[in-house]
C-alpha cells in the first residue's frame, strides 16, 4: 500500500509539472468561467435556467473533451516512460510492478478528474454565493458520471499505453479508439437505423456498450426523464433498466470497463519486457 | 549468489544472449566487458528482472521476475545512461530512499563525498544536471542504501579524477561484503577494481578469468612526472588529474595523487604523450606508511 501511494504521488507531481496539465485545467476552469460570462445561467432552454442550465452545457462539453484528453495524456504514461528510458532505472528500484502500475493509474485519475470536478463544484459554490438554486442531486450524479467516464477512458488509455511500443503508435491508437466511439454515438446510430440496415436490437446493444453513449444518455436522463431526445431507443432502455436502473448502470458499467481495460494493461505490462 | 543457466534472450528474431551460464559467488568483483552490442546491458536487465528470458536467472535462489522486490532489495544499480527524469533531485532521492528502506540523508552523504552537495540542487530537475552530477547522484543513491550486489554500467565514465578517487574508496569500503558487477566496453576502465573478468561477444561468454587481486581500492599513489619540454595539451591533461607544477621543477616537473585503481587509466593518458616524458615516479602512500611503521 505504501509503495502504491508513493507511485501515485510520483505520478501526480510529475503531471502537475507537465504543460498538458496546465492546459487541461485551464480548459475546464475556463469553460465554467465562459459559461458564466455568457450568461448561460440566465438563458432558458427546455425550461431549464440557472445552474441546471449551466451544468447541462458543462456536462455536454465534458463528454466532447474529457475522453480524448484523458486518452491522449494517459497513453503517454507507460509508452512514454518506456520510450524515454525511465523504466530501466526507476524499475531497478525494489518497487512492486503492481504498485507502480496501479499507483500511476490512480495518480493519473486524480489529476484528470479533480480539475473537471473542481470546476463543477466551483460553479455550484459560485451559484450559491449569487443566490441561485443549486441542483445538488444533479451535481452529485454528474460528479459520479465524471468519475466513471474519467476512469473508463483512463483504463482504456493504460491498456493502449501498455500495448504500444512507442508514444506515436499509442497516441494514434488512442485517437482511433476515440473516433470509433464517437462514430457510434446515437446521432450516427440513428442514421444507420433510419436506413434500416441493422436490427434495432444491435443498434441498442452498441449504444449500451459504448461508454460515451452511456454517458450521453445518462446525462440526458436527468433533465429529460423520458429520454424524448433519444427517440425510439429510449423505450427499450427505459423498459429494460428503468430510470434509476439506467443511472446505476451508467456509473457502474464504465467503471467496470475501465477497470477491466486497466487490468488487461497491467497483465501486458507485467508479462513483457519493461524497458 | 548469482546463477545464470542457459540464459537466452532474443528480440523478435535477433538473439542477443545465447545460452549464457555463469556462477557468481559472494565477494566476486566482476568486470563485464565487451564491445557495443555484445549483450552486457541485456544481461544486466535480465538480472534486474526487467526483461523476459529463457533459461534460469537466480539471485540467492530467487528469480528476479517472480520475486522482484526481494531480489531488487539486494541490488544497487547505476545505469550507463542517466534516465531523463524531470522530477526534482530531492524528490528522486526521497522516492529512492523510501523504496530502498534507506534515508535520504545517507544517500546525500555519499553524494557529498563524491563532491555533489545536494542542498544546492534539491529543487533542480534531475534531467537538467550535468553528466557528472547525474552520475554522482546515481552512485550516491546506489551506495547510500543496504545492498549486497552492486551492478554498475560504466559507473566512473563521467567522473573527474578526484571523484573517481572517492568512488574507488567507497567501493573499497564495501568490497568484502558486496558482489560487484561492473560493466564497461573498456577493460582498462575497471581492470584494477576487479578480481574476475567476463568478456561477452555477440551474446556469448568468450572469456571468464580470475585475475590477481592485489590492488587496494583505497590506495593512493603519489606521482611525479618530469617533462622534456612544456606542452600546453599535456599540461591541461595533467591539470585535469589535479596535478600542479612542483616548486623545484622549473615548470617541467608536475606532482599529484592518483587513486590506486586508476593507475592504468592514468598511465594510459601519459602514454599519449610518451615523447614528452623525461621521468615518472609512482609511489604507494599506504605501502610507504607501512614501511615507516
Amino acid at each position: 500500500m505504501r509503495d502504491l501511494v508513493l507511485a501515485a504521488r510520483l505520478d501526480i507531481s510529475e503531471s502537475l509539472r507537465a504543460r498538458w496539465f496546465i492546459l487541461y485545467a485551464l480548459i475546464f476552469g475556463g469553460l465554467v468561467v465562459v459559461l458564466f460570462m455568457f450568461g448561460v445561467t440566465e438563458s432558458r432552454i427546455m425550461g431549464f435556467t440557472g445552474l441546471s442550465r449551466l451544468l447541462i452545457a458543462y456536462i455536454q462539453m465534458c463528454m466532447a473533451i474529457l475522453p480524448v484528453f484523458v486518452l491522449i495524456t494517459t497513453v503517454r504514461s507507460v509508452a512514454g516512460d518506456r520510450e524515454a528510458g525511465v523504466f530501466e532505472y526507476l524499475l531497478s528500484l525494489p518497487v512492486p510492478l503492481f504498485a507502480w502500475f496501479w499507483g500511476k493509474s490512480i495518480g493519473r485519475f486524480m489529476v484528470v478528474f479533480l480539475p473537471v470536478f473542481g470546476a463543477m463544484i466551483l460553479a455550484a459554490l459560485w451559484g450559491l454565493v449569487r443566490g441561485l438554486d443549486v441542483p445538488w442531486e444533479a451535481v452529485g450524479f454528474y460528479g459520479l458520471l465524471l468519475v466513471s467516464l474519467a476512469w473508463c477512458f483512463l483504463g482504456i488509455g493504460m491498456l493502449v499505453s501498455s500495448l504500444a511500443r512507442s508514444v506515436d503508435v499509442a497516441q494514434g491508437t488512442a485517437f482511433m479508439v476515440w473516433l470509433v466511439l464517437l462514430l457510434f454515438l446515437d446521432l450516427i446510430l440513428l442514421g444507420v437505423m433510419t436506413r434500416g440496415q441493422m436490427p434495432p436490437e444491435t443498434i441498442i446493444a452498441i449504444s449500451l456498450i459504448n461508454p460515451m453513449q452511456v454517458f450521453r444518455t445518462a446525462a440526458m436522463l436527468l433533465f429529460d426523464p423520458e429520454l424524448m431526445l433519444l427517440g425510439p431507443a429510449a423505450y427499450v432502455i427505459l423498459d429494460a433498466f428503468g430510470r434509476i436502473g439506467y443511472m446505476v448502470f451508467s456509473i457502474v458499467y464504465p467503471l467496470l470497463l475501465g477497470t477491466a481495460c486497466a487490468a488487461a494493461g497491467y497483465g501486458v505490462f507485467r508479462r513483457g519486457d519493461l524497458p | 549468489m548469482i546463477r545464470l543457466e542457459r540464459l537466452t534472450k532474443a528480440f523478435r528474431q535477433r538473439r542477443v544472449l545465447g545460452e549464457v551460464s555463469l556462477d557468481i559467488a559472494r565477494g566476486d568483483r566482476i568486470a563485464l566487458v565487451g564491445s557495443n552490442g555484445a549483450g552486457k546491458t541485456t544481461l544486466i536487465r535480465c538480472l534486474l528482472g526487467e526483461y523476459t528470458y529463457d533459461g534460469i536467472v537466480e539471485v540467492d535462489g530467487l528469480s528476479p521476475r517472480m520475486h522482484r522486490q526481494d531480489v531488487l532489495a539486494k541490488i544497487g544499480f547505476v545505469p550507463q545512461l542517466p534516465p531523463p527524469l524531470k522530477m526534482p533531485v530531492g524528490e528522486l532521492i526521497n522516492f529512492a530512499a523510501s523504496m530502498c528502506n534507506s534515508v535520504p540523508e545517507r544517500m546525500e552523504a555519499v553524494s557529498a563525498r563524491l563532491g555533489l552537495e545536494v542542498e544546492g540542487i534539491r529543487r533542480q530537475p534531475f534531467v537538467k544536471l550535468s553528466g557528472g552530477q547525474k552520475q554522482k547522484l546515481l552512485i550516491g543513491i546506489a551506495l547510500g542504501r543496504d545492498c549486497n550486489i552492486l551492478v554498475m554500467d560504466e559507473p566512473a565514465a563521467n567522473l573527474d579524477p578526484e571523484a573517481r578517487q572517492v568512488f574507488f574508496g567507497l567501493l573499497g569500503e564495501r568490497q568484502k561484503d558486496v558482489t560487484m558487477l561492473l560493466s564497461s566496453h573498456r577493460l582498462d576502465e575497471v581492470a584494477a577494481l576487479v578480481n574476475r573478468v567476463i568478456e561477452l561477444d555477440r551474446g556469448a561468454v568468450v572469456l571468464d578469468d580470475h585475475v590477481a587481486d592485489t590492488v587496494d581500492m583505497r590506495s593512493i599513489l603519489s606521482c611525479t612526472v618530469r617533462l622534456t619540454r612544456r606542452e600546453e595539451a599535456f599540461e591541461k591533461a595533467l591539470g585535469e588529474w589535479g596535478f600542479s607544477t612542483t616548486a623545484e621543477g622549473g615548470g617541467l616537473e608536475w606532482g599529484g595523487q592518483v587513486a590506486g585503481p586508476d593507475r592504468l587509466r592514468f598511465l594510459g593518458v601519459l602514454s599519449r604523450y610518451a615523447g614528452l616524458l623525461a621521468g615518472i615516479n609512482l609511489e604507494d602512500n599506504s605501502k610507504k606508511a607501512e614501511a615507516a611503521q
